[in-house]
């Protein structure tokens, strides 16, 4: 078996006339944080519904701990933690059935650990789901994902739509969990700067396609932000060798880049302009950079990858 | 020990935890031969990626800021560490050139800027 927690190869998906993944390959190792990013639609969630077996590949192969999803849902599921994004609990129940009800397919799952989580994230066991509040629900989410000690935790934009306090529990979890030996943690969401805080790993998907994969570190430094001051204002964006994008107006205008600096600064000075500032994008403008031309594709995508 | 991320500023997450301990070792918020927090736990309290803080302690080991004793867990290296000067200078440096940033777009010259200084230096030393 190979020391890869999940391998994708070639992984292609169609909803009606979307594309919602287009030949994705990734490779998450095992004991790391694997950031995946991406705007609206650009096919996070689906990717992670084949990790879970809840869509069976079409083209190409998904393998989570050497096993097909599909074929075999015991052995991956057992060792997923999954919190969606809706985190879709049964409403009608209360705490402690609901943690009742979970435990009992979790072979693994640690009563303990349970008890010392609802302690910590304040969760009545006898207050109904229907009835908690959002950030609740999340926790209640999170603890059910967490309890079973999975070896490879899941989550689907966790922090969407929550406040500051319940985003700190998300995070701390996802720091626990991969500090504990070998564990893997996969997450997606839109919030750059949470992914920077804690992703080893960065993916990043545009239209389904993959087109990004790296090492955190490697991507921020990777690129660079070069803030140039022209001789003259300009109303339209000046066209430079390398530059990922440009904006700004009149005199000052910022490029973000990958490598090509010198023949960059070479062309700025040709179009008589000189580098003012030179830095470290963070990734939220890396990400920004890459997909400018984000606005091309519709929200309505995301609703149609729900199969 | 406190340490605060602010990531969007450009400045990676692990020099920002690297020049805050020198920060801190350098205006004696943390003394020679204190303990630091075990990197996983420093990981949870500030919420960045366990091997951030680990990346950052290595550099900091390697400047001779901090030791690791095996089995007992990171301090603040003895002595006062022939960086600290040099970083105590870079940090005040970093606050002169704002400074003087400020007073020159408010037309206000060098000598007169010393003045002021020495004006509040007085007046902190009153216990003001």
């Amino acid at each position: 078996m190979s020391d890869h927690v999940i391998e994708i190869k070639h992984l292609s998906r169609r909803f009606r006339r979307t594309t919602a993944l287009d030949d994705v390959s990734l490779e998450v190792p095992a004991g790391i944080v694997m950031g995946l990013v991406g705007g609206n639609g650009a096919g996070k969630t689906t990717l992670i519904k084949h990790l879970l077996g809840l869509l069976k590949a079409k083209s190409g192969s998904v393998r989570v701990f050497g096993l097909d999803p599909v074929r075999d849902p015991v052995g991956v599921l057992g060792r997923i933690g999954y919190l969606s994004e809706d985190r879709d609990l049964p409403q009608w129940m209360r705490v402690d059935e609901l943690l009742n009800f979970t435990q009992a397919y979790f072979p693994n799952w640690d009563p303990a650990y349970a008890a010392e989580l609802r302690e910590t994230f304040d969760l009545d066991p006898k207050q109904r789901i229907k009835s908690l509040s959002r950030g609740q629900t999340a926790r209640l989410g999170l603890l059910t994902a967490l309890a079973h000690r999975p070896p490879l935790l899941v989550l689907d934009e966790p922090s969407s739509g929550l406040d500051a306090v319940v985003r700190r529990d998300i995070l701390a979890a996802i720091i626990r969990t991969v500090a504990d030996e070998g564990r893997t943690v996969l997450f997606s969401s839109h919030l750059l700067d949470e992914v920077e805080r804690v992703a080893d790993r960065v993916a990043m998907l545009h239209n389904g396609q993959l087109v990004l994969s790296d090492q955190l570190q490697t991507v921020l430094d990777s690129h660079s932000r070069l803030t140039l001051r022209f001789a003259e204002p300009s109303q339209t964006k000046p066209t430079l060798p390398g530059a990922l994008s440009c904006d700004g107006s009149g005199q000052e205008w910022t490029v973000i880049c990958n490598g090509q600096i010198d023949e960059l600064r070479a062309a700025a000075t040709e179009q008589g302009a000189e580098v003012v500032e030179h830095a470290k994008p963070s990734l939220d403008e890396v990400f920004v950079a890459r997909i400018h031309d984000g606005g091309s594709r519709s929200i309505d995508a995301d609703q149609e990858v729900n199969p | 020990m406190q340490i605060h991320i602010s990531p969007n500023d450009g400045v990676p997450i692990y020099q920002q935890i690297v020049n805050q301990v020198k920060y801190l070792t350098a205006s004696g918020r943390l003394a020679a031969g204190e303990q630091l927090p075990p990197v996983r736990k420093l990981a949870e309290q500030i919420l960045v990626n366990p091997n951030t803080v680990a990346r950052a302690y290595r550099e900091l080991e390697s400047a001779g800021i901090l030791t690791t004793r095996r089995g007992a867990g990171v301090f603040v290296a003895d002595g006062v560490s022939p960086l600290s000067r040099r970083e105590q200078n870079r940090i005040l440096n970093e606050r002169l050139d704002q400074l003087l940033a400020e007073a020159r777009q408010m037309d206000v010259d060098v000598e007169t800027l010393v003045k002021l200084l020495r004006q509040r230096d007085a007046r902190m030393g009153n216990g003001e």
